[in-house]
């Protein structure tokens, strides 16, 4: 009997964790998004030059690869989650001061932002209701993430258009995957640490939105 | 800018040699899924398929 409440006890202490751990996900996340967003906003009223994409891009990738683990159970670490998420919003201004210019640029702006939410809040939604485990596809994910870099690399080169469209769109199938991957690795105890997992998650739509832009842009014929 | 082509492929090509040695981990490490498991992940992926040829229908 005592063995039994203590097993219970475990579960319920257990269960309370993970919720917290989702909890301060979602609030971490919804608050840089914010952040970004006007980092974004910043960075287009100051009409920043096309390169400020990629060093920001670039200056944040590799803070969150290189500097974000060290301090993930830090207070800095949230510190650091601000620093890498605006200056990836702050590296936007420029593209999305690109497609503001195009004659229907606004529509396709709105039309990208509404769709990574639906995409981020859909799938976090499937996953939350049906407690699904997707632990099996990190492997799948990782090779599948792997050829797109290397597809993304050639085609710095080729310029292909279509390659273009067609590596948007593997990256939204993989961003997707992940988003399933990371939320189902939380609600299953996974990860416990709501730094990296705001990382994660923030990245996967980061992603989404930039390759959603990129494919209603050449599909809206402006591009 | 040909020096913004080159960096940005240094980039991905540090991204390529820092995500191998984990790719490889995962695919080791990685439980297998069953076909039911499999499509709890294509339904969604077809969904959002559909929903990006939407949004194309929109612009």
């Amino acid at each position: 009997m005592n063995q039994n409440y203590t097993t219970a006890t475990q579960k319920s202490a257990s269960a309370l964790a993970t919720n917290k751990v989702l909890r301060n996900t979602y609030m971490l996340l919804s608050m840089t998004l914010l952040f970004s967003g006007l980092t974004a906003a910043i960075s287009v009223a100051l009409s920043m030059p096309p390169m400020t994409y990629l060093i920001s891009v670039i200056g944040g990738m590799v803070i969150a690869m290189f500097v974000l683990p060290r301090f993930a159970n830090s207070p800095v670490g949230i510190g650091i989650v601000f620093l890498v998420t605006g200056m990836l919003g702050f590296g936007l201004g420029p593209m999305l001061s690109a497609y503001a210019s195009l004659p229907n640029g606004g529509n396709i702006i709105m039309l990208a932002l509404g769709g990574t939410g639906t995409i981020f809040l859909g799938l976090s939604a499937y996953v939350l209701t049906t407690r699904k485990d997707f632990s099996f596809m990190g492997g799948f994910l990782m090779v599948g993430m792997m050829l797109v870099i290397i597809a993304a690399l050639a085609n710095i080169f080729l310029a292909i258009p279509a390659m273009s469209l067609m590596i948007s769109v593997v990256v939204i199938m993989i961003m997707s995957g992940f988003i399933l991957y990371d939320t189902s690795r939380i609600i299953n105890g996974g990860e416990t640490n709501y730094v990296m997992a705001t990382i994660g998650l923030y990245l996967t739509i980061f992603n989404i939105f930039i390759s959603l832009l990129q494919i209603l842009g050449i599909m809206g014929g402006d591009d | 800018m040909d020096w913004m082509k080159i960096v940005a492929a240094m980039a991905l090509i540090m991204f390529i040699v820092y995500l191998f040695p984990r790719s490889r981990e995962m695919i080791k490490n990685s439980p297998k899924g069953s076909s039911s498991d499999w499509m709890g992940f294509v339904i969604p992926i077809v969904v959002i398929l559909l929903f990006i040829t939407f949004l194309i229908q929109l612009v």
